[in-house]
Order: structure tokens, then C-alpha cells, then sequence
């Protein structure tokens, strides 16, 4: 990709939170990214660490309240999305950036026949009778590998890889710019994950999509994604191409991540899983996020934010001690030995 | 941060995780002033029913010609009745027999229908499809005429109403519990618990009732309310607790000969049935908000 | 489908027989001599007994009992009134008119304002239409029934005198009754909408469909609503129940000769026959709206659809 062009679309320094209960839960702290026409980008992160929230926030469909964005921009094409009118983003959701959403299970309408809930949203953004959004519909289902004899069935008569065919059928009827996955195969069977990422993957290239693919697995990262954003509790803490993290990956969360990952050509009796738990998001440390939990943590990581910092290409790091990460990498690696 | 304040702040997750459910629903509950409010108007209710002996300007069957059918004054808050008698000393008093009446039926009823509602929903198979079938029956009678069938039986008085009021409200009570237990029966722990070779009782009494209780908290409340509107119906159309017992829905029954001349002495029983129901529902709906915070915000 | 309805319409024949068991049993344990009652305070013991076997009265209840049912579910037989020389089913189908005039417009009004109070609210949560909504609602299930209409009577009968205070006429007469019963459906109706509402607003599937595009209005009524409206129709039918209850009391308060008010009165008079039918007649009109709203359920809901002509053997199963 040529430096100069802006890219699709780019976030900036977004921040949202919630108000539970009175406590202020610090969702996405300060997160900034940037991804190009075509390309995918993984955010990648434990349970909770946010990532479903900037999805959501891309779309402008998180619940208000308790959620509220704080600040930041999101363009795409140029665009503030956060600041045009709920109309103007109406035409925007669907239209130009749609979601696959986590679980299946409850993101169909079960009263609604699952062809009318494709049809519908082609029908509002397309501008055609009800008869060529149904054929378009049938299309879609085909598509996804469904025959198009089922669009009058309910959700309840369809398996759970089977509505999230139908969830992603929805998702690119109108072939959207944007795809947002979020965490698209974690509610199904392993055997059908890979279907699933499968048809993603394919349709991504037929109509030529940007896709935010939301996980925490990093093998289905390695597959489909150009660039990579480790996300932990709210902040990107390492950003890169897919090379980068993976063949060097500098933050000790990110080192952490691929520790806890069985690798086949390696003997290792155990595992080594990052001790401790994701800190509480209403009471975040005054330092690095990471700290508590983090094997090479100071004083200094403690009293301090850190910043994001450029290491070498597109990557970049959160952490003070990322420019001695070899010293870090030869210390953890002694620990798997 | 330094270690010690890490350290602190594990331990005060730590106390917030042994919070109870109890305690967090009671929070939760504090915070809802209508919820509150009715709670209050409940306790002052009791309050003035337990003291009414003490605090009632007149006797409540105290005779007074002069007065008779009286306005509603300083000397007589209320107005006066056709014998002269007070009517705000006759609220007062009057309300030992409508919240007991309220409460006393709506317990029973809930005993036992917890009873045959834990056995049935445990058990299933015969002794449920035989006990459904015949609450099924029991549904089938409107209420308020199973009722009026019953007190018209037993005969009026105190204790007999009580009854006609229980019967109607124990199938709902063991819908409820069944529903809830037939959805927590397949649950793991309770495997878990049969595993460690946990007696049935303690296994329904320790595992399945905690577990199905706050609907029924929340319907003994509201349930209060209900009987209440239902003892006074009950009395009004001339069964039940009568007249010359203060009893509120007694006294709209004696006062509605004369209601067109004297509205009073109609207005203010009817009001205060209002206000206890009103201050039930508003704790019950808070009750069931706290129970299930989702809805709440 | 049918298949269910007719196995339904079957399984209300125990329901009814049950009922008959139920109701007859009540009344033979009260007290109180229709015979008694029959021949006034002048009648000599002597007379009375012989009017008790004459009446039958004095057989066992066993005997009795049977005797009951196989009158009315074999010869379809209510009975004759012990007081008005009158078929107890002539006596209901000349009563039922007023009571399903009432029950009828009740149930409309409940409907027709409840739901779109609860809606109203639930859209506007916390807002200030959300608490008007509340409010009223909290009291509409508050207020005793009789005795709202005790003071609309007081107000637009004896104050204004715009409409008549008791009886039966034109449809005047049924406003205030009308509006003293179905005050508490509705409000329980506004209450249950909101929060089956705010319950499914919050659902992943409403996501969805804002993800897709739609207007809030389309989220609104093509997917939230279809799907509050399942629990709603519970409600609805129970409501149905409570306004058949309500209407004893109202009809007695209005002086309107309905089947409570007959079934009321015949139980104060003890005329049995009238009070058994009565109570049997009510309980097959329940049990028929009960039937209704599943039929409804099947309607609204393709899930219970499948259901009933998947696995027909445990329907009873559904009921929770």
C-alpha cells in the first residue's frame, strides 16, 4: 500500500466506558488504528479486554446508556462517523460496514423467517421490489451453502454453524465495505469453525472487503489477517503486520499470548499461562495496564502510563522495556525449557 | 502502585465476591425510592395498626347519635358513620383485620403451595401429571367465585375467610415453583450434589429452593396486595369478615346504603385499601427489580 | 395443528367434570337447607323433610354426586332452578348477553390502551412518559374495582349525572362498568408489555437489526414487538379470567343481571343447580379462551408451532 493515501478507515484515540451500578468502567481507553481498502486487521485479546466495544462503536450500535463514547474519531472515507446524524448512519450500517456478531444462537430474530431477516436488509439499502430482494436473499443463502429452498424456515429449524451462515449471509447481502467479524466462530463446533472462517475468507475476496476480525485465537489471526492489534485491557499494546507479531512479537502480554499456545515442534511438559487476571476495568492500575501481571515489571511500569511506542516498520509497542525485548524473550524462553 | 496497595485492592475483590446475594438485592433495593417508599408506608401501616388502641381518638365502636354521619372534620377526620362512630378510629383498628387478613392468607397459601410445588416439580413423572390435572381444575374457577364458593361454605369469620382466600392462591404458588424447579432440575450441580449423596429433602430445601426462591418473594408481596383487594370484594358483596367488624371492605359493604348522600363514608375506606395494595406493588416491583437487575437501567 | 386443538378440546371434558366434582362438593358441605329456604319460615320439620326427599336431598352424597353428572354430561342437563321455575341453561343463555358485552369490551379496552401504554414506557425508559405510564399503572392494579366504580357512580351518575347510575339499557349503561373493570387490565396489560418489551430490547437479535440499518421505528415494531408479544398473550388471557371474576362484582355493584350476578345470588340463596351450572359454565368459557391463546401462541410463535406438531405426545410437557 502507497504511504499516501488515507487509509479506508481510521480510528483515533477512541475512548468509551460504562456506568454500572455507579462505577465507571473504563472500556477502551485511547485506542487508534488504521486499516486500508481490502485488507483485514486482528484485534486480538482476552475475554473482556474491549474488543467487541470498539467494534460496536464503529457502528455506532452500542447501548447508550450505560455506554458512552468519550471522545475520539472514527473516518471512513474521510468521514467522522461519530459525528454524523443517526439518518446519515442508518444508510452507513448495513449499507457500508456490517457485523457478524459472536453468538448465533440469539442474533436472529426467532420469530422472523431467516430469508425475510436477509431480504430486509437488502431491501431498505437497495432500492428493489420485495420479489428481487427475496431472489437476492435466496442468493446469499446459496451462497453460504444453504440451500435457497430453506428461506422460509425459522432460526429454530437451522443448527448453530447453520445460523451463523445465515448471520454472515446477512452481514454481506449488501456488500458492505466494512466487515466487522466479531469472534465469528467461538460459539461453534472446531469442525465448524473452519467452514465458517472458510466462507468469510472467500466472500471477503469476492466482494473485495475490509474485515476487523475480532478473536482471541491466534491461529484463526495467522489465517486471515494482514495486520494484527493485541488489545488488553482497553489499549492496543502492540500493533503490527501479521509478520511482525508473529515473528517477533515484543510485548510481554503478546509473548505471554503465544506461551499459552501448545506448538507441536517444540517438547514442553506444560504450558505457561500468563498468571494472574485481567484487572478490573472500573479500577484500571495508574501504570502500565499490563504491570501486575507482568514477570518484568519495575517500579517504573508501575508508576507510570506507557505509551505506544514505533519500533521498527508498522510495529509498535506499549511497553518501556520493548527495545530490550531480546533479553525478555531469551529470559522466557529459558522458562519453557 | 505499590505492592501493598496491590495487595489491598486483591483483597477488597475478594470481599466484594463474598458479598451475598442477599446483601447486593437489599442494596439494590435501598437505592429504589419508590420501593422504599412503599416499604415505609407498610411498616407505618402495621405501626398504627398494632397502636391503634393507643392512638385512635375514639373507640372504634364507640356510639355517638349527635354525630351521625358526620363530614369529615377536626373532631372527626374521617367523618362519622350512621351510628355516629368514628371513621378514622375505625380505619385504624380496621386495618389489624385487612393486612392480617392479607398476610395470613397469602402465607398459607404459599406454604403450601411450596410444598406441593417442590414435591411435584422434583418428583415429576405420575404425581405431577395427577396434581397438575387437578390444579388445572382449580385454575379454571375464576378466583374471586372459588372464593365467594368457599367463604359461602365455611361461613363468614375471620379464620373461614382466611381459608376461601388461601385455596385460590395455592396453584399459582405451585406453578411458579414447579416452573422454576423444573428448570433448575436438570442443572449440574445438582448431580453435584446427588454425587455427595445428599438426602431429597436437604436436596430441595438446600439446592433447588435458593435457587427458585425470588419469584416467589416477589409474588408473596404483590400476592398481599391481591388477597387484600380480594377479602374486600369478598366482604363487599356480603361474605367474608362482616360488618360491624371494622374491616375495610366491610365498612364500603355498611357504607354504600348511604353513599349517595354521604360519599365520605365510602371515599376513605376505599383509599386506604388504595394505599396499602399501592405501597405492596411499589416494594414488590422494586423486589423484582433488584431480584433481576437486567431490567433496571 | 388440529390435531392439538381437538386433544385439547378433549382434555376439557376431565377439566369440566373436575370442576362439577369440585364445585358440587363445596356446596354440599354448606350450610344452610334449601328446602328450608324454599318453603320459607313458616314450614313445619315435618314438611321440610318430606320437600327434601321430594328434592332428593336426603340420598347420600356419593349418590347424589353421580346422579349430578350423569345429568349433565350424559343429558346435557344443568338442571332446573330451585326458586324461578326456569331451566338453569335458559337461565344463563338469557344472562349471558350482559356479561359478554362486558367481558367483551373489557378485554378490547385492555388490549387497545394497555399495549401501547406499555410500549410507550418501554420505549421511553426512565422518562417522563415512561413514569406518567407507571403510575398509572401501579394504580390501576391498586384500586379495588368495586370501589372505582363506587366513585364513578358518585361522579358521573349522582354529580354530573351524565350517565345512569345502575341497571341495564343502552349502551350507556354499560360505560361505567366497563371502564370500573377493565381499569386493572389494562393497567396490568400497560405493566407486562413494558417489561416483556424492555426485556426483548435488550436482545442480540434487536443488534442485529439495528447493525442492519433499520430505523428505530422498523427495530421497534417488525422485531421487538412481535416478540414482546408472546409473554403479552399469557396476559392477555389470564386477563380474560380476571374480567369474567371482575364481573361478579361488577355486575353486582350495577345491578346487572349477568351470570355473576345469578351465580352470586343463587349461592346466597342456595339454590344448587344454578350455582354448579353457573360455575361449570364460567370454567368452560375460560377454559376455552385458555385454549384460544395457545392456539394464538402457535400463531405468533413458530417455535410452540413446531412443537405442537413435532412431538404432540408431550404437549403437556410445554406448560412448563
Amino acid at each position: 500500500m502507497e504511504k499516501s493515501r488515507a487509509p479506508f478507515i481510521e480510528v483515533k484515540n477512541l475512548k468509551v466506558h460504562y456506568t454500572s451500578e455507579g462505577r465507571v468502567i473504563h472500556a477502551v481507553n485511547d485506542v487508534s488504528f488504521s486499516l486500508n481498502k481490502g485488507e483485514t486487521l486482528g484485534l486480538v485479546g482476552e475475554t473482556g479486554a474491549g474488543k467487541t466495544t470498539i467494534a460496536k462503536s464503529v457502528l455506532r450500535i452500542l447501548p447508550q446508556p450505560p455506554a458512552e463514547v468519550e471522545g475520539g474519531e472514527i473516518f471512513l472515507e474521510g468521514k467522522d462517523l461519530l459525528k454524523l446524524s443517526e439518518d446519515e448512519m442508518r444508510k452507513i450500517r448495513g449499507r457500508k460496514i456490517a457485523m457478524i456478531f459472536q453468538d448465533p444462537m440469539t442474533a436472529l430474530n426467532p420469530v422472523m423467517r431467516v430469508g425475510k431477516q436477509i431480504a430486509e436488509g437488502i431491501a431498505l439499502h437497495e432500492k428493489i421490489s420485495a420479489k428481487e430482494a427475496e431472489e437476492k436473499a435466496k442468493k446469499m443463502l446459496e451462497m453460504v451453502g444453504i440451500p435457497a429452498s430453506r428461506y422460509r424456515d425459522y432460526p429454530h429449524q437451522f443448527s448453530g454453524g447453520m445460523k451463523q451462515r445465515v448471520v454472515i449471509a446477512m452481514a454481506l447481502s449488501c456488500s458492505p465495505d466494512l466487515l466487522l467479524a466479531d469472534e465469528p466462530t467461538t460459539a461453534l463446533d472446531v469442525t465448524i469453525q473452519a467452514q465458517v472462517l472458510d466462507i468469510i475468507k472467500n466472500l471477503q475476496k469476492e466482494f473485495e472487503t475490509s474485515m476487523i476480525m475480532i478473536t482471541h485465537d491466534l491461529g484463526i489471526v495467522a489465517e486471515v489477517c494482514d495486520n494484527v492489534a493485541v488489545i488488553y485491557a482497553g489499549e492496543v499494546v502492540e500493533y503490527g503486520s501479521r509478520e511482525e507479531i508473529f515473528d517477533n512479537p515484543l510485548h510481554p502480554y503478546t509473548i505471554g499470548l503465544f506461551g499459552s499456545l501448545p506448538d507441536i515442534n517444540s517438547d514442553v511438559e506444560r504450558l505457561s499461562p500468563i498468571a494472574g487476571m485481567p484487572p478490573d476495568a472500573a479500577n484500571l492500575p495508574a501504570g502500565c495496564a499490563f504491570s501486575p501481571r507482568c514477570p518484568y515489571a519495575d517500579e517504573k511500569c508501575k508508576s507510570a502510563p506507557v505509551g505506544l511506542e514505533r519500533m521498527e516498520g508498522t510495529h509498535c509497542c506499549r511497553c518501556i522495556h520493548s527495545r530490550s525485548a531480546d533479553k525478555i524473550k531469551a529470559k522466557a524462553a529459558e522458562k519453557v525449557c | 502502585m505499590t505492592d501493598s496497595m496491590a495487595v489491598a485492592k486483591g483483597a477488597t475483590m475478594e470481599r466484594k465476591k463474598k458479598e451475598s446475594q442477599f446483601s447486593l438485592v437489599m442494596k439494590r433495593l435501598a437505592k429504589n425510592r419508590l420501593a422504599m417508599a412503599g416499604l415505609c408506608i407498610t411498616l407505618l401501616l402495621f405501626l398504627l395498626a398494632l397502636l391503634s388502641p393507643v392512638i385512635m381518638p375514639y373507640a372504634y365502636d364507640e356510639l355517638n347519635m349527635i354525630d351521625r354521619f358526620a363530614k369529615p372534620s377536626l373532631r372527626h377526620l374521617c367523618g362519622a358513620d350512621e351510628m355516629g362512630r368514628d371513621i378514622f378510629s375505625r380505619l385504624l383498628y380496621g386495618a389489624r383485620w385487612s393486612l392480617a387478613l392479607g398476610f395470613l392468607a397469602t402465607i398459607i397459601s404459599t406454604a403450601i403451595g411450596m410444598v406441593i410445588g417442590s414435591v411435584v416439580g422434583y418428583f415429576g413423572g405420575t404425581v405431577d401429571t395427577v396434581v397438575m390435572r387437578f390444579i388445572d381444575i382449580l385454575q379454571a374457577i375464576p378466583g374471586i367465585l372459588l372464593a365467594i364458593a368457599i367463604s359461602a361454605c365455611l361461613g363468614s369469620g375471620f379464620a373461614n375467610t382466611i381459608i376461601a382466600l388461601s385455596i385460590g392462591g395455592i396453584p399459582m404458588t405451585v406453578r411458579l415453583l414447579r416452573g422454576s424447579i423444573m428448570g433448575v432440575r436438570k442443572m449440574e450441580y445438582l448431580e453435584a450434589a446427588q454425587t455427595i449423596n445428599c438426602s431429597v429433602p436437604r436436596l430441595i430445601v438446600r439446592h433447588i429452593l435458593p435457587n427458585s426462591i425470588s419469584p416467589i418473594i416477589v409474588s408473596v408481596t404483590m400476592g398481599i396486595g391481591n388477597t387484600i383487594l380480594m377479602a374486600a370484594s369478598l366482604s363487599y358483596i356480603g361474605l367474608g369478615v362482616q360488618p360491624p367488624t371494622p374491616e375495610w371492605g366491610a365498612m364500603l359493604s355498611a357504607g354504600r346504603t348511604y353513599m349517595r348522600d354521604y360519599p365520605h363514608m365510602v371515599l376513605f375506606p376505599g383509599i386506604a385499601i388504595a394505599l396499602v395494595v399501592l405501597s405492596l406493588n411499589m416494594l414488590g416491583d422494586g423486589l423484582r427489580d433488584a431480584m433481576d437487575p437486567k431490567l433496571k437501567k | 395443528m388440529w390435531k392439538y386443538v381437538v386433544k385439547r378440546l378433549l382434555w376439557m371434558i376431565p377439566v369440566l367434570l373436575g370442576i362439577a366434582v369440585v364445585i358440587f362438593t363445596i356446596m354440599y358441605f354448606c350450610p344452610g337447607d334449601p328446602a328450608a329456604a324454599i318453603l320459607g319460615n313458616s314450614a313445619t320439620p315435618a314438611a321440610i323433610e318430606a320437600k327434601r326427599i321430594e328434592m332428593g336431598l336426603d340420598r347420600p352424597y356419593l349418590v347424589r354426586l353421580l346422579d349430578y353428572l350423569n345429568q349433565v354430561f350424559l343429558h346435557f342437563d344443568l338442571g332446573t332452578s330451585y326458586f324461578q321455575n326456569q331451566s338453569v341453561m335458559s337461565g344463563i343463555l338469557y344472562r349471558l348477553p350482559y356479561t359478554i358485552t362486558i367481558a367483551v369490551i373489557c378485554m378490547l379496552l385492555q388490549i387497545l390502551i394497555g399495549t401501547p401504554l406499555g410500549i410507550t414506557a418501554a420505549v421511553h425508559q426512565n422518562g417522563i412518559a415512561d413514569r406518567i405510564c407507571m403510575v398509572i399503572a401501579l394504580a390501576g392494579v391498586s384500586i379495588p374495582g368495586f370501589w372505582l366504580a363506587m366513585m364513578l357512580v358518585l361522579l358521573f351518575a349522582v354529580r354530573l349525572g351524565w350517565l345512569p347510575p345502575y341497571g341495564v339499557g343502552g349502551i350507556q349503561y354499560f360505560i361505567l362498568p366497563c371502564i370500573a373493570n377493565a381499569f386493572a387490565g389494562i393497567a396490568s396489560q400497560a405493566r407486562q408489555t413494558r417489561s416483556s418489551m424492555l426485556e426483548v430490547i435488550r436482545s442480540d437479535y434487536i443488534v442485529t437489526a439495528r447493525a442492519k440499518g433499520l430505523s428505530e421505528r422498523e427495530i421497534l415494531y417488525k422485531h421487538a414487538l412481535p416478540n414482546a408479544l408472546i409473554p403479552i398473550i399469557t396476559v392477555v388471557g389470564n386477563g380474560m379470567g380476571m374480567m369474567l371474576g371482575g364481573t361478579v362484582v361488577i355486575e353486582s355493584v350495577f345491578s346487572i343481571p349477568g351470570i355473576g350476578m345469578y351465580t352470586t345470588s343463587a349461592i346466597n340463596n342456595r339454590d344448587y343447580p344454578v350455582v354448579m351450572g353457573g360455575v361449570l359454565f364460567l370454567g368452560a368459557l375460560f377454559s376455552l379462551i385458555m385454549l384460544l391463546v395457545d392456539v394464538i401462541y402457535a400463531y405468533v410463535d413458530p417455535r410452540i408451532k413446531a412443537q405442537y406438531e413435532g412431538q404432540q405426545k408431550s404437549w403437556k410437557r410445554r406448560k412448563k
